[in-house]
Protein backbone atom coordinates (compact mmCIF):
# COMPACT_ATOMS: atom_id res chain seq x y z
CA UNK A 1 0.00 0.00 0.00
CA UNK A 2 1.53 3.29 -1.04
CA UNK A 3 1.40 6.67 0.65
CA UNK A 4 -1.30 8.08 -1.63
CA UNK A 5 -3.74 5.29 -0.81
CA UNK A 6 -2.92 5.55 2.86
CA UNK A 7 -3.57 9.28 2.94
CA UNK A 8 -6.90 8.84 1.10
CA UNK A 9 -7.95 6.23 3.65
CA UNK A 10 -6.91 8.34 6.62
CA UNK A 11 -8.73 11.41 5.29
CA UNK A 12 -11.89 9.36 4.76
CA UNK A 13 -11.71 7.78 8.22
CA UNK A 14 -11.17 11.15 9.90
CA UNK A 15 -14.00 12.78 7.93
CA UNK A 16 -16.32 9.90 8.83
CA UNK A 17 -15.44 10.05 12.51
CA UNK A 18 -15.76 13.83 12.50
CA UNK A 19 -19.29 13.76 11.13
CA UNK A 20 -20.31 10.98 13.50
CA UNK A 21 -19.02 13.19 16.32
CA UNK A 22 -20.87 16.23 14.95
CA UNK A 23 -24.05 14.18 14.77
CA UNK A 24 -23.68 13.23 18.43
CA UNK A 25 -22.91 16.81 19.42
CA UNK A 26 -26.07 17.87 17.61
CA UNK A 27 -28.05 15.21 19.45
CA UNK A 28 -26.75 16.54 22.76
CA UNK A 29 -26.88 20.26 22.10
CA UNK A 30 -30.08 20.89 20.19
CA UNK A 31 -32.97 21.98 22.39
CA UNK A 32 -36.03 20.00 21.29
CA UNK A 33 -36.91 16.58 19.97
CA UNK A 34 -37.61 17.51 16.36
CA UNK A 35 -34.34 19.42 16.09
CA UNK A 36 -32.43 16.58 17.73
CA UNK A 37 -33.69 14.27 15.03
CA UNK A 38 -31.47 16.13 12.58
CA UNK A 39 -28.25 15.12 14.35
CA UNK A 40 -28.29 11.38 13.64
CA UNK A 41 -29.27 11.79 9.97
CA UNK A 42 -25.90 13.40 9.43
CA UNK A 43 -24.03 10.66 11.20
CA UNK A 44 -25.69 8.05 9.02
CA UNK A 45 -25.22 9.71 5.66
CA UNK A 46 -21.78 11.25 5.52
CA UNK A 47 -20.27 9.73 8.68
CA UNK A 48 -21.00 6.12 7.87
CA UNK A 49 -20.61 6.80 4.14
CA UNK A 50 -17.04 8.06 4.47
CA UNK A 51 -16.07 5.30 6.92
CA UNK A 52 -17.40 2.57 4.62
CA UNK A 53 -15.69 4.14 1.64
CA UNK A 54 -12.41 4.09 3.56
CA UNK A 55 -12.98 0.42 4.31
CA UNK A 56 -13.66 -0.29 0.62
CA UNK A 57 -10.40 1.42 -0.39
CA UNK A 58 -8.46 -0.35 2.36
CA UNK A 59 -9.62 -3.83 1.41
CA UNK A 60 -9.35 -3.31 -2.35
CA UNK A 61 -6.01 -4.84 -3.22
CA UNK A 62 -5.30 -4.20 -6.87
CA UNK A 63 -2.21 -6.41 -6.82
CA UNK A 64 -4.37 -9.40 -6.07
CA UNK A 65 -7.01 -8.16 -8.50
CA UNK A 66 -9.69 -7.77 -5.87
CA UNK A 67 -11.96 -4.78 -5.56
CA UNK A 68 -13.86 -4.80 -2.32
CA UNK A 69 -17.44 -3.78 -2.94
CA UNK A 70 -19.36 -5.31 -0.11
CA UNK A 71 -19.10 -2.08 1.89
CA UNK A 72 -21.67 -0.72 -0.52
CA UNK A 73 -24.33 -3.07 0.85
CA UNK A 74 -24.61 -1.58 4.36
CA UNK A 75 -24.64 1.87 2.80
CA UNK A 76 -27.55 0.83 0.58
CA UNK A 77 -29.48 -0.72 3.49
CA UNK A 78 -28.79 2.27 5.70
CA UNK A 79 -30.05 4.72 3.10
CA UNK A 80 -33.26 2.74 2.82
CA UNK A 81 -33.86 2.25 6.55
CA UNK A 82 -32.60 5.51 8.09
CA UNK A 83 -35.49 7.66 6.76
CA UNK A 84 -38.00 5.09 8.02
CA UNK A 85 -36.60 5.34 11.56
CA UNK A 86 -36.59 9.13 11.45
CA UNK A 87 -40.13 9.11 10.08
CA UNK A 88 -41.44 6.78 12.80
CA UNK A 89 -39.70 8.73 15.57
CA UNK A 90 -41.08 12.01 14.25
CA UNK A 91 -44.57 10.59 13.92
CA UNK A 92 -44.48 9.18 17.44
CA UNK A 93 -43.30 12.54 18.74
CA UNK A 94 -46.07 14.37 16.92
CA UNK A 95 -48.56 11.87 18.23
CA UNK A 96 -47.47 12.47 21.80
CA UNK A 97 -47.26 16.23 21.19
CA UNK A 98 -43.73 16.05 22.46
CA UNK A 99 -43.05 18.48 25.25
CA UNK A 100 -40.41 21.14 24.64
CA UNK A 101 -36.96 20.15 25.88
CA UNK A 102 -35.96 20.84 29.45
CA UNK A 103 -33.56 23.55 28.43
CA UNK A 104 -36.17 25.33 26.37
CA UNK A 105 -38.72 25.02 29.17
CA UNK A 106 -36.23 26.52 31.61
CA UNK A 107 -35.55 29.35 29.20
CA UNK A 108 -39.22 30.23 28.72
CA UNK A 109 -39.73 30.09 32.48
CA UNK A 110 -36.85 32.51 32.93
CA UNK A 111 -38.43 34.83 30.41
CA UNK A 112 -41.69 34.68 32.33
CA UNK A 113 -43.74 33.05 29.59
CA UNK A 114 -45.82 30.02 30.53
CA UNK B 1 -44.42 -17.63 -18.20
CA UNK B 2 -41.94 -14.86 -17.49
CA UNK B 3 -44.45 -13.22 -15.20
CA UNK B 4 -44.90 -16.35 -13.11
CA UNK B 5 -41.21 -17.06 -12.56
CA UNK B 6 -39.98 -13.49 -12.38
CA UNK B 7 -42.84 -11.31 -11.20
CA UNK B 8 -40.46 -8.43 -10.57
CA UNK B 9 -37.36 -8.47 -12.77
CA UNK B 10 -36.02 -5.28 -11.22
CA UNK B 11 -36.27 -6.66 -7.71
CA UNK B 12 -34.69 -9.94 -8.80
CA UNK B 13 -31.78 -8.07 -10.33
CA UNK B 14 -31.36 -5.98 -7.17
CA UNK B 15 -31.36 -9.06 -4.94
CA UNK B 16 -28.84 -10.81 -7.16
CA UNK B 17 -26.51 -7.82 -7.38
CA UNK B 18 -26.72 -7.24 -3.62
CA UNK B 19 -25.91 -10.89 -3.01
CA UNK B 20 -22.95 -10.72 -5.38
CA UNK B 21 -21.69 -7.58 -3.66
CA UNK B 22 -22.12 -8.93 -0.12
CA UNK B 23 -20.34 -12.20 -0.86
CA UNK B 24 -17.78 -10.43 -3.07
CA UNK B 25 -18.83 -12.95 -5.78
CA UNK B 26 -16.34 -15.33 -4.24
CA UNK B 27 -17.29 -18.54 -6.01
CA UNK B 28 -19.61 -19.99 -8.65
CA UNK B 29 -21.61 -21.80 -5.98
CA UNK B 30 -22.38 -18.55 -4.21
CA UNK B 31 -23.50 -16.96 -7.49
CA UNK B 32 -25.84 -19.90 -8.16
CA UNK B 33 -27.27 -19.48 -4.67
CA UNK B 34 -27.73 -15.80 -5.53
CA UNK B 35 -29.76 -16.72 -8.61
CA UNK B 36 -31.95 -19.01 -6.50
CA UNK B 37 -32.51 -16.22 -3.96
CA UNK B 38 -33.24 -13.72 -6.74
CA UNK B 39 -36.05 -16.00 -7.94
CA UNK B 40 -37.42 -17.15 -4.59
CA UNK B 41 -37.50 -13.86 -2.65
CA UNK B 42 -39.60 -11.90 -5.18
CA UNK B 43 -41.97 -14.87 -5.45
CA UNK B 44 -42.44 -15.06 -1.69
CA UNK B 45 -42.86 -11.31 -1.20
CA UNK B 46 -44.97 -10.84 -4.34
CA UNK B 47 -48.05 -9.70 -2.45
CA UNK B 48 -46.33 -7.07 -0.33
CA UNK B 49 -45.17 -4.88 -3.18
CA UNK B 50 -47.02 -1.87 -4.45
CA UNK B 51 -46.97 -1.31 -8.18
CA UNK B 52 -44.33 1.33 -8.75
CA UNK B 53 -44.48 3.26 -12.01
CA UNK B 54 -41.86 2.28 -14.54
CA UNK B 55 -38.52 4.07 -14.53
CA UNK B 56 -38.89 5.93 -17.79
CA UNK B 57 -35.50 7.63 -17.97
CA UNK B 58 -32.69 5.60 -16.34
CA UNK B 59 -29.96 8.06 -17.37
CA UNK B 60 -31.83 10.87 -15.77
CA UNK B 61 -31.94 8.71 -12.60
CA UNK B 62 -28.15 8.28 -12.64
CA UNK B 63 -27.63 12.01 -13.00
CA UNK B 64 -30.08 12.55 -10.17
CA UNK B 65 -28.11 10.17 -7.94
CA UNK B 66 -24.97 12.22 -8.57
CA UNK B 67 -26.78 15.46 -7.75
CA UNK B 68 -28.23 13.85 -4.63
CA UNK B 69 -24.79 12.73 -3.42
CA UNK B 70 -23.44 16.27 -3.90
CA UNK B 71 -26.45 17.70 -2.06
CA UNK B 72 -25.83 15.37 0.87
CA UNK B 73 -22.25 16.59 1.18
CA UNK B 74 -23.08 20.31 0.94
CA UNK B 75 -26.06 19.98 3.28
CA UNK B 76 -23.89 18.04 5.76
CA UNK B 77 -21.39 20.84 5.75
CA UNK B 78 -24.09 23.46 6.30
CA UNK B 79 -25.79 21.58 9.13
CA UNK B 80 -22.44 20.80 10.76
CA UNK B 81 -21.71 24.52 10.98
CA UNK B 82 -25.18 25.21 12.33
CA UNK B 83 -24.77 22.60 15.07
CA UNK B 84 -21.45 24.02 16.26
CA UNK B 85 -22.54 27.62 15.90
CA UNK B 86 -24.91 29.61 18.11
CA UNK B 87 -28.20 27.73 18.38
CA UNK B 88 -30.44 30.72 19.01
CA UNK B 89 -29.89 31.86 15.45
CA UNK B 90 -31.59 28.76 14.09
CA UNK B 91 -35.22 29.03 13.12
CA UNK B 92 -36.67 25.52 13.07
CA UNK B 93 -39.99 25.20 11.28
CA UNK B 94 -42.64 22.76 10.17
CA UNK B 95 -43.18 23.19 6.46
CA UNK B 96 -46.02 21.80 4.37
CA UNK B 97 -44.93 21.00 0.84
CA UNK B 98 -47.89 20.60 -1.53
CA UNK B 99 -47.17 17.72 -3.90
CA UNK B 100 -47.96 17.47 -7.60
CA UNK B 101 -47.21 13.76 -7.78
CA UNK B 102 -49.96 11.26 -7.04
CA UNK B 103 -48.12 7.99 -6.60
CA UNK B 104 -47.56 6.50 -3.12
CA UNK B 105 -44.26 4.86 -4.12
CA UNK B 106 -42.78 8.05 -5.57
CA UNK B 107 -44.06 10.01 -2.59
CA UNK B 108 -42.22 7.58 -0.28
CA UNK B 109 -39.09 7.99 -2.40
CA UNK B 110 -39.33 11.77 -2.17
CA UNK B 111 -39.90 11.61 1.60
CA UNK B 112 -36.81 9.40 2.00
CA UNK B 113 -34.71 11.75 -0.09
CA UNK B 114 -35.84 14.72 1.98
CA UNK B 115 -35.00 12.82 5.19
CA UNK B 116 -31.56 11.78 3.97
CA UNK B 117 -30.49 15.31 3.10
CA UNK B 118 -29.40 16.77 6.44
CA UNK B 119 -31.35 19.72 7.72
CA UNK B 120 -34.74 18.37 6.72
CA UNK B 121 -36.72 15.38 8.01
CA UNK B 122 -39.99 14.38 6.42
CA UNK B 123 -42.59 13.54 8.99
CA UNK B 124 -45.75 12.65 7.16
CA UNK B 125 -47.16 12.13 3.70
CA UNK B 126 -50.81 13.10 3.73
CA UNK B 127 -52.38 11.05 0.99
CA UNK B 128 -55.74 12.76 1.23
CA UNK B 129 -54.42 16.24 0.52
CA UNK B 130 -51.09 15.12 -1.01
CA UNK B 131 -49.00 17.23 1.28
CA UNK B 132 -45.55 16.35 2.57
CA UNK B 133 -44.95 17.55 6.12
CA UNK B 134 -41.28 18.43 6.62
CA UNK B 135 -39.41 19.62 9.66
CA UNK B 136 -36.46 21.86 8.88
CA UNK B 137 -33.63 22.59 11.29
CA UNK B 138 -33.16 26.08 9.94
CA UNK B 139 -35.71 27.58 7.58
CA UNK B 140 -35.86 31.34 7.85
CA UNK B 141 -37.73 31.36 4.55
CA UNK B 142 -40.17 28.40 4.31
CA UNK B 143 -41.27 29.38 0.81
CA UNK B 144 -37.71 29.00 -0.48
CA UNK B 145 -37.47 25.55 1.11
CA UNK B 146 -40.74 24.45 -0.50
CA UNK B 147 -39.53 25.70 -3.87
CA UNK B 148 -36.20 23.93 -3.43
CA UNK B 149 -37.78 20.57 -2.58
CA UNK B 150 -40.29 20.85 -5.42
CA UNK B 151 -37.87 21.98 -8.10
CA UNK B 152 -34.81 20.00 -7.10
CA UNK B 153 -36.33 16.67 -6.14
CA UNK B 154 -40.01 16.36 -6.97
CA UNK B 155 -39.69 17.61 -10.53
CA UNK B 156 -36.71 15.33 -11.16
CA UNK B 157 -38.55 12.30 -9.75
CA UNK B 158 -41.62 13.02 -11.83
CA UNK B 159 -39.52 13.31 -14.96
CA UNK B 160 -37.66 10.09 -14.16
CA UNK B 161 -40.79 8.05 -13.59
CA UNK B 162 -42.97 9.96 -16.04
CA UNK B 163 -45.82 10.47 -13.63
Amino acid sequence: MNTATESIISVLVVVGALFALLGSIGLARLPDFMMRLHGPTKATTLGVGATLLASAVFFSDLDRGGISLHELAPLFFLFITAPVTAHLLAKAALHRRSKPGRRQAAKSKAQGTP
Amino acid sequence: MRRTILPRPGLSLTVFLLWAVITNAASLGLLVLGVVLAIVIPLLTRHFWPNPPRLARPWRALRFLGLFALDIITANWRVARQIIGPLHRLSPAFVEVPLDLRDPFIATLLASIVSLTPGTVSIDVDRQRWVLLVHALDAPDPEALIREIKERYELALREMFAC
